[in-house]
C-alpha cells in the first residue's frame, strides 16, 4: 500500500529531514510511526500526502509513483488518502455536516449520497446528532473526531494522522487511537505519527521508529518495545 | 462596490448623454426652417404658385409666403431705417418662401435645398445647418472619447473586482490550504471566487443603472422646462433596455474576468505545508 525505497528529502534550506528510509506497509496494515521531535515524521507523512516531493528515492502509494504525479493530477491523488491532523484543520464557518461533507462534494457525489456518508461517518465517531452544529461549539476531543469522520468519509484505501492526539488528554487519546483501530478492523491501512509512548505501549500494532532522518527500529506488531525506545 | 458602480455609470451615464444630445441636435436640424428667396422679377401669382408646387413635395411639411411689399413693411417698422427706405426708387426685397422640411429619416435637408435652387425662379437658398454640421461632429468625437472611456473605466472595473477578489483569496487562505489537502481541484477551488466576482460586478452594474436613474430623473423636469422654453417636446431619455442589459451583462462579464485573472494568479500561492 505505502513502500518507501531509499528516500531522501532535503529541504531548500539545505536541512536532510530524511535519509535513506526504506519501509513498506502492507494493505490492511496498521502502524505507528515515532521518535523524537524533529526525527523527519511529519516530513515522512508529507511524502505520502504529496505536500512534498522525495528528493531522491521512490515513496509508492497504491503502487503510485508519487514522483510522477503532476501538479494537475495531485487532487485526484488526495482524495484516496484520507488525512488527520493534530490542529484539526476544520473550516469553523461551516457546520460539522458541511466539513465532513467536503471531501465527498469534491468527490463529486449527489446530496443524497453525500448525506448518507455523512451520517455514516459521523455515527461512527460518535457524533451523530450534531451535524448542525458549528466546530467551535465542539470539544477538542469532540473536534478531532469530526476531523477523524472527514477523513474516512470517502472511505479512502489509507489514512494518515499526524499527532492526532498531541492536543487531548490521555483518556481521550486512547479513545482516538481505538477509534482509528476499529476502521483499521475494516481494512482501512492506518499509518499514526505520535510520540506518546505510553499510549501506543497499551496497543499491539507495529513501529516504526524514526531518528534523525533514518529507521532506527521497525518493531512488528505484538512484540514488545525496547528500552531504548523510551527516552523521547 | 461604489467604486465598481461609479466606474460603470460614468461611461455609461456620458453614453446616455451623448445620445441625448444627438436626439436633440437631430430633430433641430428636422425642425429648422430655411428661407428661399425668389428671383426678383417673380411676380406675386407665380410666388404663390411656385409655394404651392413646393408643399405638395413629400419632404416639405409648410411653406409660407412672404410677401415682398409686407417684407419691406415688415422691415421698416423693425430696424428703423424708414428714413433710408424712403429714399430707394423700389422696394429691394424679393418674394420670400419660409420652408419647413418634413424631417424624419427620408429628409435630408441639403437634398432639399438643392433641389429648389434648381428651380430658375429661386435666387438663393438660405440654410443655415452649419452648426448642426459642426455640432454632429463635436459628437462624433465624444462619442469616440465615450469609446476610450469606457474601455478604460471597464479595464479599471476588473482591476478593482481582481484586487477585491485578490485580497478574499488571502482572507480564505486557511481554508483554501484544507481544500487542497482532502483533495480540492483548482476548478472547484475557484469556482466560488469567480461566482464572488461575477455577483460583484452585476452589482455594481445595478448600483449605476440606479444612479444613472436617479440623476436623469433630477435632470427631468428642468430639461423639460428648457425645452419647452424652446417650443420643443423633447424629453431626456434614459438606458434603453437593451443599453441596460449591456450594463448589467458588462459588468458581471467584468467582475468574472476580474475573479479569473486574480484566482489564475494567486490561487497557486497557497499550498499546503
Ligand atoms: N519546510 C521545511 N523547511 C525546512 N526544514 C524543515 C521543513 N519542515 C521540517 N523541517 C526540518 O526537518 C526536520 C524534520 O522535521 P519534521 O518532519 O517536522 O519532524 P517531526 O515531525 O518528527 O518532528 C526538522 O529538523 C525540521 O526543522
Ligand atoms: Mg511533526
Amino acid at each position: 500500500m505505502i513502500r518507501f525505497e531509499h528516500v531522501h528529502k532535503r529541504y531548500p534550506n539545505g536541512k536532510d529531514a530524511l535519509r535513506g528510509i526504506s519501509f513498506s506497509l502492507e494493505r490492511g496494515e496498521m502502524a505507528f510511526l515515532t521518535g523524537p521531535s524533529g526525527a523527519g515524521k511529519s516530513t515522512l507523512l508529507k511524502l505520502i500526502t504529496l505536500i512534498e516531493k522525495p528528493s531522491r528515492g521512490t515513496v509508492l502509494v497504491n503502487n503510485q509513483n508519487t514522483s510522477r504525479v503532476s501538479r494537475r493530477r495531485i487532487p485526484r491523488f488526495r482524495q484516496r488518502i484520507g488525512v488527520v491532523f493534530q490542529d484539526h484543520k476544520l473550516l469553523y464557518d461551516r457546520s460539522v455536516f458541511d466539513n465532513v461533507a467536503l471531501p465527498l462534494v469534491i468527490g463529486g457525489l449527489g446530496p443524497r449520497e453525500i448525506a448518507r456518508r455523512v451520517r455514516a461517518a459521523l455515527d461512527q465517531v460518535g457524533l451523530l446528532g450534531r451535524e448542525r452544529h458549528a466546530p467551535i461549539t465542539l470539544s477538542t476531543g469532540e473536534q478531532q473526531r469530526v476531523g477523524i469522520a472527514r477523513a474516512v468519509a470517502s472511505r479512502p484505501d489509507v489514512v494518515v494522522a499526524d499527532e492526532p492526539t498531541g492536543n487531548l488528554d490521555p483518556e481521550l487519546s486512547l479513545e482516538i487511537m481505538r477509534l482509528f483501530e476499529r476502521f483499521n478492523e475494516v481494512g482501512v491501512t492506518m499509518l499514526i505519527a505520535t510520540h506518546d509512548l505510553d499510549l501506543i505501549s497499551r496497543m499491539s500494532h507495529r513501529r516504526l521508529r524514526i531518528v534523525d532522518g533514518q529507521v532506527a527500529a521497525d518493531v512488528p506488531a505484538g512484540e514488545a518495545g525496547h528500552d531504548w525506545e523510551a527516552g523521547d | 462596490m461604489l467604486v465598481i458602480a461609479i466606474a460603470l455609470a460614468l461611461p455609461a451615464g456620458l453614453r446616455v448623454i451623448v445620445n441625448n444630445v444627438g436626439s436633440v441636435s437631430g430633430s433641430w436640424q428636422g425642425a429648422a426652417d430655411f428661407s428661399v428667396y425668389l428671383a426678383e422679377d417673380v411676380g406675386d401669382e407665380r410666388a404663390a404658385a411656385l409655394a404651392d408646387e413646393i408643399r405638395a413635395r413629400d419632404d416639405v411639411a409648410d411653406v409660407t409666403l412672404i410677401d415682398r411689399e409686407q417684407a419691406l413693411a415688415d422691415f421698416r417698422a423693425r430696424s428703423g431705417f424708414g428714413a433710408a427706405l424712403d429714399a430707394l426708387e423700389h422696394n429691394p426685397l424679393p418674394h420670400t418662401l419660409v420652408v419647413r422640411p418634413a424631417g424624419g429619416a427620408s429628409g435630408s435637408v441639403e437634398a432639399l435645398a438643392q433641389a429648389l435652387s434648381a428651380d430658375p425662379a429661386v435666387h438663393l437658398v438660405q440654410l443655415d445647418t452649419e452648426w448642426v454640421a459642426r455640432l454632429r461632429a463635436i459628437l462624433e468625437l465624444t462619442s469616440r472619447v465615450v469609446d476610450v472611456v469606457t474601455v478604460l473605466l471597464g479595464l479599471g472595473v476588473v482591476l478593482v473586482i481582481g484586487n477585491t477578489i485578490r485580497l478574499e483569496i488571502n482572507n480564505r487562505s486557511v481554508e483554501i490550504e484544507v481544500m487542497k489537502l482532502v483533495g480540492g481541484s483548482d476548478g472547484f477551488i475557484r469556482r466560488p471566487f469567480l461566482y464572488l466576482g461575477f455577483w460583484y460586478g452585476l452589482g455594481g452594474a445595478l448600483v449605476a443603472a440606479l444612479l444613472i436613474a436617479a440623476a436623469l430623473a433630477l435632470l427631468r423636469s428642468p430639461a423639460a422646462a428648457l425645452a419647452a422654453l424652446y417650443g420643443s417636446d423633447f424629453r431626456l431619455a434614459g438606458l434603453s433596455a437593451s443599453q441596460a442589459a449591456l450594463l448589467l451583462g458588462g459588468g458581471a462579464l467584468l467582475g468574472w474576468a476580474g475573479a479569473g485573472l486574480a484566482t489564475a494568479r494567486h490561487l497557486r500561492a497557497i499550498e499546503p505545508r
